[in-house]
């Protein structure tokens, strides 16, 4: 009987060793798997432990903050937004159980201190003992001066749409507008109608927003042209009112073009017949270069989630970006058609670059990342991302983009005393009857501190008349000038 | 000298101040998470927690000096830790289960005096078997349910959960009747396909109560100690008898009736359905096994601490039922593997030297005594935590001398109480301290 009993102790043993076994499987092989899952209660107890640092803009606006209350001897942080939908799309949001957007998503491991070193501050271990772990501020390119002036002015046109506004010679962002927008507060218990919404408030089209560039996209195609050195801004082309390519390609509104007409004119009057031989005279290849160096084709180098932005270019279908070899109707892509859909974000950027003088520099909202006693902790510097056109093509691409304001179709953006160099751009979209309208610009022409990108959704009016006014208004806040 | 000095109740003593370091140390751990400072009032908890085990101690230098020095030590840390947990969770459960640890302790003194020969109980075999059946039948006809089991009696205010005592009187009855039946269940005269297989009447009384107890367990939906009792039944039967055929019938005979459950019974086939994937029913009966886990591996090789885990959300724990069938995923959570693994080896040493009593004594119903209540202890144990880690489906059942509960708390110092008288017996017969 007591070799049973044995044996009964036996079987005891091995059923306590594989307990000992399932609960080491629980704690050491799967506790990282089951401890990021997104219904994990720890989750959000941990990120309300949390004293995230605040996002504020240039000109020293709390744009987001975290205030924290106690109860049962536990401090419990939530997360405010002071400014409501001011920049809400740039600072995005950081909600329990709604994930998070925008800035607070991409700077989250700054934010929420997860990117301190153990030595620096409490950190993980002091999270562990009940601590409060207070992340850094962080410090944006952004005005809300003039973020307030670009939303005043979109709004006043009663559309949908987005500016952006850059400087030139840095990258900084200076503005970011997309309408409609959504108040962050209402994220944490709103977050399924806002999500439900129709007119897509969660989206931010200055970043994601894929449109037909229109004519403002003839900046990029004369580029090409100037850079190839076989066309000048005097080289002149026939006129007339269409040509055909596969079916009739016309200019705005009927409009004749005069025989013969130069590549600056053709600009500065918007000529489609006019770009659309530039366009096959460049090539497929030359354009599609020319392409490459503005950026287009890969996400820009922004510091930004990279699921909240899209790839500009040629679409040959949803999703489904043009390669070296796929086909293109050239003549229209060089007017700013023919599946070309770009982001305000990337028309911003090629403005910018001209205003650089070719050269591009990397978009950035950061400015600089601060501990919570004000000390800097890092500071973005401004990075180039090399040559989109000569310094010559850019001048002359300037002094025509000059005329463009002073005597062409974006006169509404002139401001008395200023140089403001423009381009306009109206696309036809699906529906019937309504444009895209473009406007893009930068000032003061000579030395540029400004470069901006408006889009209006689904209007009947030209960019000239309802895009270029908002671009005004924008550069009128920070330049001055009547 | 120093021969004489180690007597079994000294060495008591000595583990005994071992766990009463680890008592107070918990509760100021608990202490000092909760408020930051160190009071005299955790002392005082850890001090009126104490008090029993210290008198269960003295009785049992002068009443019961031979009986095994582990034992008492092991409750002690077993409900220590559990205690530290529960009033980690609730001061007031915590101050109701140090009430119960008095009253098993007195329970405890009680067998004790009755059984210092457990023999005694054989003549007492049909009582238990009988009072066993009884209080199962109680919890059908007057039980209220909890969970969706009906698991306990309302007497006044209090709640009794009379499966915990059944499970020790069943064991008595069946020691007892293997004791008097095991040789012709050994060795049948009738053979039937060249297997012995035993006279009906020899079979009839054995089966007749467990059957009753099962069925009854069944119809109150207490898997756990269905599971539990037949575990019991088939281990006893095989110390006695030895004989696989019983153990393996037994087995092929749960197996047929569990498919059947899981086929024929919505109910059932839900419990299996939430055990394999409870994601599945996140929100609804996943939501307690899969909080379970979050705890468990929450805690990591070495835990967040005594009072310092993600245990309570407000005044809710995390887990529901954190202080019954889920402690063991709080312990998990706040003392890691190492406290987890550490528990377990406490249930095991309890067993080892539950069965070591059993093989040590000199006759067969001390022996199946011993043996049954050993192996009862540590396979609810094992039903309990299998069941919060995932191992096995999740059944309600308590974690002996840890989880919060009246019930379960007198019942198993009832047990650990014979264990001890039949050890002292054992011992006094070895003549050796």
């Amino acid at each position: 009987m007591n070799a049973r009993i044995g044996r009964l102790l036996l079987a005891l043993a091995l059923a306590y060793v594989v307990l000992i076994a399932t609960t080491s499987y629980w704690q050491l092989w799967a506790a990282p798997s089951l401890d990021a899952r997104r219904d994990n209660p720890r989750l959000v107890f941990r990120q309300l432990a949390i004293d995230r640092g605040r996002i504020l803009s240039s000109d020293g606006r709390i744009l987001a903050e975290s205030v924290g209350h106690t109860a049962n001897g536990r401090t419990i942080y939530r997360r405010r937004y002071p400014s409501g939908s001011l920049a809400s799309a740039v600072v995005g949001y950081a909600s329990i159980g709604a994930s998070e957007a925008g800035v607070e998503r991409a700077q989250d491991d700054v934010l929420s201190g997860a990117s301190l070193n153990l030595g620096d501050g409490p950190g993980l271990i002091g999270t562990l003992a009940g601590r409060t772990v207070r992340g850094d501020d962080v410090v944006l390119t952004l005005s809300a001066r003039l973020q307030e002036a670009a939303t005043r002015a979109l709004r006043r046109t009663h559309h949908r749409g987005a500016v952006v506004a850059i400087e030139p010679s840095t990258g900084r962002v200076l503005a970011m507008v997309t309408l409609p927008t959504f108040d962050p507060n209402l994220v944490d218990n709103g977050f399924a109608t806002l999500l439900s919404r129709r007119d897509g408030v969660l989206l931010n089209r200055a970043t994601q927003g894929l449109y037909p560039p229109g004519s403002t996209f003839k900046v990029v195609t004369a580029a090409a042209a100037l850079d190839g050195g076989t066309i000048t801004a005097d080289t002149t082309f026939p006129g007339g009112s269409c040509i055909t390519v596969f079916r009739p390609l016309c200019n705005a509104s009927g409009e004749v073009a005069p025989n013969p007409n130069s590549l600056a004119d053709a600009l500065v009057q918007s000529y489609n017949t006019t770009f659309a031989r530039v366009g096959q005279q460049v090539g497929r290849s030359a354009l599609y270069d020319e392409l490459l160096r503005f950026g287009f084709g890969s996400l820009p180098p922004f510091d930004y989630p990279t699921a909240q932005m899209t790839s500009s270019g040629v679409y040959t279908a949803p999703g489904r970006l043009a390669g070296r070899g796929t086909q293109l109707d050239v003549a229209r892509v060089a007017i700013g058609q023919g599946g070309l859909l770009v982001t305000p974000l990337q028309m911003a950027e090629v403005v910018a670059a001209i205003a650089n003088g070719g050269t591009m520099m990397a978009p950035h909202i950061v400015d600089r990342i601060r501990d919570r006693s004000g000390r800097l902790v890092v500071a973005t510097v401004p990075q180039s991302l090399g040559r989109a056109v000569s310094a010559t093509t850019a001048a002359t691409l300037t002094a025509i983009m000059r005329r463009v304001v002073d005597e062409g179709t974006g006169q509404a953006a002139q401001l008395g005393g200023l140089e403001v160099a423009g381009k306009t751009g109206t696309a036809q979209t699906a529906r019937r009857g309504l444009n895209d309208a473009w406007f893009i610009a930068f000032a003061p022409a000579s030395a540029p501190r400004i470069a901006v990108a408006v889009v209006v959704e689904d209007t009947t009016d030209y960019g000239g008349v309802i895009a270029a006014p908002v671009a005004r208004d924008v550069i009128r806040e920070l330049l001055g000038g009547g | 000298m120093i021969g004489r000095l180690r007597t079994p109740r000294n060495r008591e003593l000595v583990n005994l101040l071992l766990v009463a370091a680890i008592t107070v140390s918990g509760f100021l751990a608990v202490f000092v998470a909760r408020d930051n400072a160190v009071s005299t009032v955790s002392l005082t908890y850890a001090g009126l927690f104490l008090a029993p085990y210290a008198a269960a101690h003295l009785f049992l230098r002068v009443v019961l000096p031979a009986a095994d020095p582990y034992l008492l030590p092991c409750a002690a840390l077993l409900s220590a830790i559990g205690e530290i947990e529960i009033y980690r969770i609730d001061p007031v459960l915590a101050r109701t289960q140090s009430l119960w640890v008095g009253v098993g302790i007195v329970v405890l003194v009680v067998v004790v005096r009755l059984f210092d020969d457990p023999r005694r109980l054989e003549a007492l075999r049909y009582t238990a078997g009988v009072a066993a059946v009884l209080l199962l039948l109680a919890t059908v006809v007057l039980g209220t349910s909890v969970n969706g089991a009906r698991l306990w009696i309302r007497v006044g205010s209090f709640q009794i959960q009379p499966g915990e005592f059944a499970k020790v009187l069943l064991v008595v009855f069946m020691a007892g009747y293997l004791r008097v039946n095991g040789e012709v269940l050994t060795h049948p005269t009738r053979r039937v396909l060249r297997v012995g297989i035993p006279a009906l009447r020899h079979v009839v009384p054995l089966v007749a109560l467990w059957g009753a107890a099962l069925v009854l367990l069944v119809a109150v939906n207490d898997f756990g100690s269905s599971l539990l009792y037949y575990a019991v039944f088939l281990a006893m039967l095989y110390v006695a008898t030895g004989r696989p055929l019983y153990v393996g019938g037994g087995i092929a005979a749960a197996t047929v009736g569990g498919a059947a459950a899981v086929r024929g019974a919505a109910h059932v086939r839900e419990r299996i359905d939430t055990w394999i994937d409870p994601w599945r029913t996140a929100r609804g009966s996943g939501y307690q096994i899969i909080q379970s886990l979050y705890s468990i591996a929450d805690g990591g090789v070495f835990g967040s601490g005594f009072g310092r885990g993600f245990v309570l959300i407000g005044h809710d724990t995390v887990i529901p039922a954190a202080s019954t069938d889920f402690i063991y995923s709080v312990i998990a959570t706040e003392t890691g593997l190492a406290g987890a693994a550490g528990l377990l080896l406490v249930y095991l040493v309890v067993v080892f030297r539950g069965l070591k009593i059993a093989s040590v004594a000199d006759d067969t119903f001390t022996k199946l005594l011993a043996a049954g209540l050993a192996f009862a202890l540590g396979f609810q144990a094992f039903v309990i935590v299998a069941g919060v880690t995932k191992l096995l489906p999740l059944t309600g059942i308590t974690l002996p001398f840890v989880s919060y509960g009246g019930s379960s708390v007198v019942a198993n110092f009832g047990l650990l109480g014979l264990l001890l008288c039949a050890s002292a017996r054992a011992n006094r017969l070895e003549g050796r301290g």
